[in-house]
C-alpha cells in the first residue's frame, strides 16, 4: 500500500510521456492542481511552520499559570534536549533495533514470496494478502493483543518465570524488549512489501551467472542478491524507521510500555494534550522532523538512490 | 537452481512461521471477542457469545464506530477527488515547478504522523479553531491525499491517450470524453485509492488523537478503553472489520483474475 507509493514516486522521473504544452492546457492543469496543492499548503506546509513558531514561544509564569506569547526563545530547544534527552535517544535507539529486527525477519520471507514462489502466482497473491492482513485489524487492537499474550498472568510469562529466565517479580509488559517487539510487529509489512517489490524483479539469471563463476551461495547472496535488492532495503528501512521513531502507542503504559520506556512521542503526547505545554511539545516534534529529514537525505545520498525524493 | 536455496525446506518452513507470527494477534483478537470479560479483557474468563449478540452494549463503542465510518467516508470522498485531479494533471500536462510539486506530494508520506498531528493541532490552536469532527476530517484528507495521487497516477499513466482522441474524433465534447471514456477507464485505480484512503482514515489514531477534541473515533475509543480495560465488544468490531476487508480484497482479486482469463481467451 504505502509501499507501492514509494515505488511509483521513484518512477516519476523527467522521462515521462507528456503532451505538448499549450496555453489552454496549462490553464486546465492549473485548475486540476490548484485545489489539492492549496489544501496541502494550508494543512501540511503551514502547520510545519506553526510548529516551529510555537516551539519558539516564550512563557511567563508571573500570573501563577503559564502564559505563552510569540517570541524567539531558542532556549526552549536547549531545555527540551537537556530535559528529555533520554526519551529522544530512546526513540531513535528503539527505532534502530526494531528496523533491524524487521529487516532480518522480512528478508527471507520477501525472498520466498518474490523469488521462490514466482511460478505460483496464486500462492504469491495469497501470501501477499497474509503479509498485509495485520493492516486490516485496528493498529491498537493488534498491539493490545500482544499485551494480552505477554500479560503478567499469561502462560508465556509464568513459564519463563518457572524456568528461571525471568525472576518471579519480573514481567515482560513495560520492558524495552516488549516495546521493541511491538514496534517491530506493527510496522513489519512496511518492510516486507518494498523488499518483495525489489526481489520480485530480481533476474534469477544473475544469480546463476554468479554460481557459474564459482561463487558459493553465500557469496552470490552477498555480492549479487543484496546489491540488487538495495532499493527495497533502502525504502523498507526508511518506511519502517520513520513511523517507529514517532510512535507513542507501543511505548505507552496503556499498551506495551511503562514510564521507563517512554519515547519522544509519549512526551509530545502528554505535553501537548495533558499539560498543554505547547512550546515543549512543538520543539520536540521539530527535533524529530529535523532528525528524520537529515536521516532521509543522508541515507538516500549514501545508498545512491537519489531518485527516491 | 537448487544451488541457491538455503536448504530445500528451510525457507518454506521459515515463511510459515513468519505468517504465524503475523497472524497471532489477529487470532487473539478473535478469541478474546468470545471472552466473558468482566472488568478487563486481559485474561481468559470463559466462553460467551454476549459480546457478539449485543455489540452496542459496551458504552460508546458503536457511536465511536459510526463516527469513524462517517469520517472515513467524507475524507475519502474529498481526498479521492482532489487526488485524482492532481494525478491527471501530473501525468497529462507539463508545467513548471514539477519537481517542487512532486516533493510537496512526497513529503507528507515521509513525515512522521506525530509531526503531522502535532503541527496541525498547533496551527488549529494558534488560530483558536475548536477541535472536533471537522478538524479530524481536515487532518485525514491531508494525509490521504498523497496516497491517492500515487495510486491513481499509476492508472493514468497506463491509459492510452488514443482512446480519448478517438472520442474527440467522434465529436465527443471534452466533458463527454471525460465522463464516458477517461473516468470509466480510471475507475479501478480510483476505487483502489478510495479503499486505501478509507482504510488509512478508519485506522488512524496518532494524528486523530491530536486533532479530535471531544470527538470519539473507534481507535480513540480503544486507546482510552485500554486504560480501564478494553471491552470484548471492541474486539467484535475489530474482527468484523477485518473479515469485511479480507472479503473485499479476495473479491477484487477473484474478479481481476476472471477478467484476465477472459482477456486471455479473447486473444
Amino acid at each position: 500500500m504505502a509501499i507501492a507509493a514509494f515505488g511509483h514516486a521513484t518512477g516519476s522521473g523527467p522521462g515521462h510521456k507528456q503532451k505538448a504544452p499549450g496555453n489552454k492546457s496549462a490553464k486546465v492543469a492549473l485548475l486540476l492542481l490548484a485545489p489539492g496543492l492549496m489544501y496541502l499548503a494550508i494543512f501540511f506546509v503551514a502547520p510545519l511552520f506553526a510548529l516551529v513558531i510555537t516551539s519558539l514561544q516564550t512563557v511567563d509564569y508571573s500570573t501563577g499559570f503559564p502564559v505563552y506569547s510569540y517570541g524567539l526563545e531558542f532556549a526552549n530547544y536547549v531545555n527540551v534536549v537537556s530535559q528529555y534527552g533520554e526519551q529522544i535517544g530512546r526513540s531513535f535507539i528503539y527505532a534502530f533495533f526494531a528496523t533491524i529486527a524487521a529487516l532480518l525477519i522480512s528478508y527471507p520471507l520477501a525472498y520466498f514470496i518474490g523469488v521462490k514462489a514466482r511460478r505460483y502466482p496464486l500462492l504469491q497473491a495469497l501470501m501477499l494478502t497474509l503479509v498485509i492482513a495485520p493492516f486490516f485489524i485496528s493498529f491498537l487492537l493488534r498491539t493490545f493483543a500482544w499485551k494480552q499474550i505477554f500479560s503478567n498472568e499469561s502462560w508465556i510469562v509464568t513459564t519463563l518465570q518457572s524456568l528461571g529466565i525471568l525472576a518471579s517479580d519480573q514481567y515482560l509488559v513495560g520492558t524495552p524488549f516488549l516495546v521493541i517487539f511491538g514496534l517491530t510487529y506493527n510496522f513489519i509489512p512496511f518492510m516486507t512489501l518494498p523488499l518483495y517489490t525489489s526481489l520480485e524483479r530480481l533476474d534469477i539469471r544473475y544469480l546463476e551467472a554468479g554460481a557459474d563463476l564459482y561463487a558459493n551461495p553465500r557469496k552470490v547472496f552477498r555480492k549479487v542478491t543484496i546489491p540488487l535488492s538495495m532499493p527495497g532495503i533502502v525504502s523498507g528501512t526508511l518506511l519502517t524507521f520513520i513511523p517507529i521513531a514517532g510512535d507513542y502507542v507501543n511505548a505507552s503504559g496503556l499498551f506495551l510500555g511503562s514510564t521507563e520506556t517512554a519515547m519522544l512521542g509519549n512526551v509530545v503526547e502528554s505535553k501537548f494534550l495533558k499539560s498543554y505545554e505547547l512550546p515543549t511539545a512543538s520543539a520536540l516534534s521539530v527535533i524529530l522532523m529535523g532528525a528524520i529529514m537529515l536521516l532521509v537525505t543522508f541515507y538516500v545520498r549514501r545508498s545512491g538512490t537519489d531518485d527516491l525524493l | 537452481m537448487r544451488k541457491f536455496s538455503f536448504g530445500r525446506y528451510a525457507l518454506p518452513v521459515y515463511s510459515v512461521l513468519a505468517f504465524v507470527y503475523l497472524l497471532i494477534p489477529i487470532a487473539f483478537t478473535f478469541f478474546f471477542s468470545f471472552n466473558d470479560y468482566r472488568r478487563s479483557n486481559i485474561t481468559w474468563r470463559g466462553f460467551t457469545l454476549d459480546n457478539w449478540t449485543s455489540v452496542c452494549e459496551a458504552q460508546g463503542v458503536c457511536a465511536a464506530f459510526a463516527t469513524s465510518i462517517s469520517i472515513g467516508l467524507i475524507s475519502t470522498l474529498i481526498a479521492t477527488t482532489l487526488g485524482t485531479m492532481i494525478a491527471i494533471a501530473l501525468v497529462r500536462y507539463r508545467f513548471k515547478f514539477r519537481s517542487t510539486i512532486s516533493l510537496l506530494l512526497f513529503l507528507p508520506m515521509a513525515t512522521p504522523e506525530l509531526v503531522l498531528g502535532a503541527g496541525l493541532a498547533a496551527q488549529f490552536f494558534n488560530f483558536g479553531v475548536e477541535m472536533g469532527f471537522t478538524t479530524i476530517v481536515i487532518a485525514h484528507v491531508m494525509f490521504c491525499l498523497s496516497f491517492v495521487v500515487v495510486t491513481v497516477k499509476a492508472r493514468v499513466a497506463s491509459l492510452d491517450p488514443a482512446l480519448e482522441e478517438a472520442g474527440t474524433d467522434l465529436y465527443g465534447s471534452p466533458s463527454q470524453v471525460f465522463w464516458k471514456i477517461t473516468f470509466p477507464l480510471l475507475l479501478p485505480g480510483i476505487m483502489a485509492a478510495a479503499l486505501l484512503s478509507f482504510a488509512l482514515s478508519f485506522d488512524d489514531f496518532i494524528i486523530t488523537y491530536f486533532n479530535s477534541g471531544p470527538t470519539e473515533t473507534f481507535p480513540k475509543f480503544v486507546y482510552t478503553a485500554a486504560a480501564k480495560g478494553l471491552p470484548g465488544e471492541a474486539n467484535v468490531i475489530g474482527i468484523g472489520v477485518f473479515f469485511l476487508a479480507i472479503a473485499i480484497v479476495v473479491t477484487i482479486q477473484i474478479r481481476s483474475s476472471i477478467k484476465a482469463k477472459r482477456l486471455a481467451a479473447m486473444k
